[in-house]
């Protein structure tokens, strides 16, 4: 099995790879992927709160994720409401089209996992706003369409909120190009994507490659959540 | 001048002792428009970026930010 080859990696060689990685690429710290039961997983979840900006591409499908493995608490943020041109990436529904972003994507978040505690807030997220709402949280997703807005929210977090984990998404239009994602750490910041490719009318975001990346946001959020990151 | 940037040690060509952000930008042809710079993991804000922030031995990180999510 796949899983059983990737924990059998000879310690030696798990080193050489680590040391390899490690000045560039924060993943590089672990040797492989870390498990413990689904039953301790959610034991260490539910007490935990995690505050997403933003529910399009990005913000919709990380919070499903994280929703599913049962984080206590979720506080989600837009002032958005859904448009068709939405649905080739967003976790919506065509019945769904013309209403808010932040309160389908908790309508559609209780339908798979109601014991999720869920605070929806429609609303154009100002730095003021950000500390506000995501003051308490363990980790803070930042989900935004916009350059300017996740240039924002970092430096918020940054000077606001000084240790706070933020995970952003930057750089995830078109299709192809798995292996260009990563994720990149600087201190408290975890930058998931591949840095180039910008949205726009030429080339735009959808569902795979969205999906990487808000699910590969998710995962570090997990990481950081199940103390796995240290 | 050695710098760890961006995660990674650099060593820029230059004489001086003291870099501005906007310097480094150029040395390294940063042209992005959204980015959010940290000197030593403490923000330095645009208006700030011709200011002598940087100087050897420096953590600097200048992330460029791209629209899409």
């Amino acid at each position: 099995m796949e899983i059983n080859r990737c924990f059998s990696i000879p310690n030696i060689l798990v080193k050489v790879r680590i040391e390899t990685l490690h000045s560039f690429n924060y993943i590089g710290k672990q040797n492989c992927v870390e498990k413990m039961r689904f039953s301790e997983i959610k034991e260490i979840l539910k007490e935990k709160t995690v505050g997403i900006a933003g529910c399009g591409g990005l913000g919709s499908n990380c919070a499903v994720a994280l929703a599913r493995v049962g984080v206590g608490k979720l506080i989600i943020a837009d002032f958005d409401v859904i448009e068709e041109s939405n649905l080739n990436r967003q976790y919506f529904f065509y019945d769904q089209i013309g209403q808010s972003k932040a309160e389908a994507l908790k309508s559609n978040i209780e339908k798979i996992n109601p014991a999720v505690n869920l605070e929806a807030h429609v609303i154009k997220l100002e730095p003021q706003d950000i500390v506000r709402l995501f003051d308490k949280c363990d980790v803070i997703v930042e989900a935004f369409d916009k350059a300017e807005a996740k240039e924002m929210i970092i430096e918020t977090v940054t000077c606001e909120m000084p240790g706070k984990p933020l995970v952003c998404g930057v750089g995830m239009a078109g299709w192809g190009g798995n292996e260009l994602i990563k994720v990149e750490r600087y201190d408290n910041l975890y930058i998931v994507g591949d840095r180039e490719s910008e949205a726009s009318q030429d080339n735009p975001p959808i569902a795979p490659r969205v999906g990487v990346v808000s699910n590969m946001m998710a995962n570090v959020v997990l990481e950081v959540l199940l103390g796995k990151d240290k | 001048m050695k710098l760890f940037l961006n995660n990674r040690d650099e060593v820029l060509d230059t004489s001086k002792e003291i870099l501005t952000i906007n310097e480094i930008r150029e040395m390294k042809s940063f042209s992005f428009r959204s980015l959010v710079v940290k000197v030593n993991g403490k923000l330095v804000k645009r208006d700030r970026f011709d200011e002598p922030v940087v100087k050897d031995g420096d953590k600097v990180d200048i992330i460029h930010l791209i629209s899409g999510g």
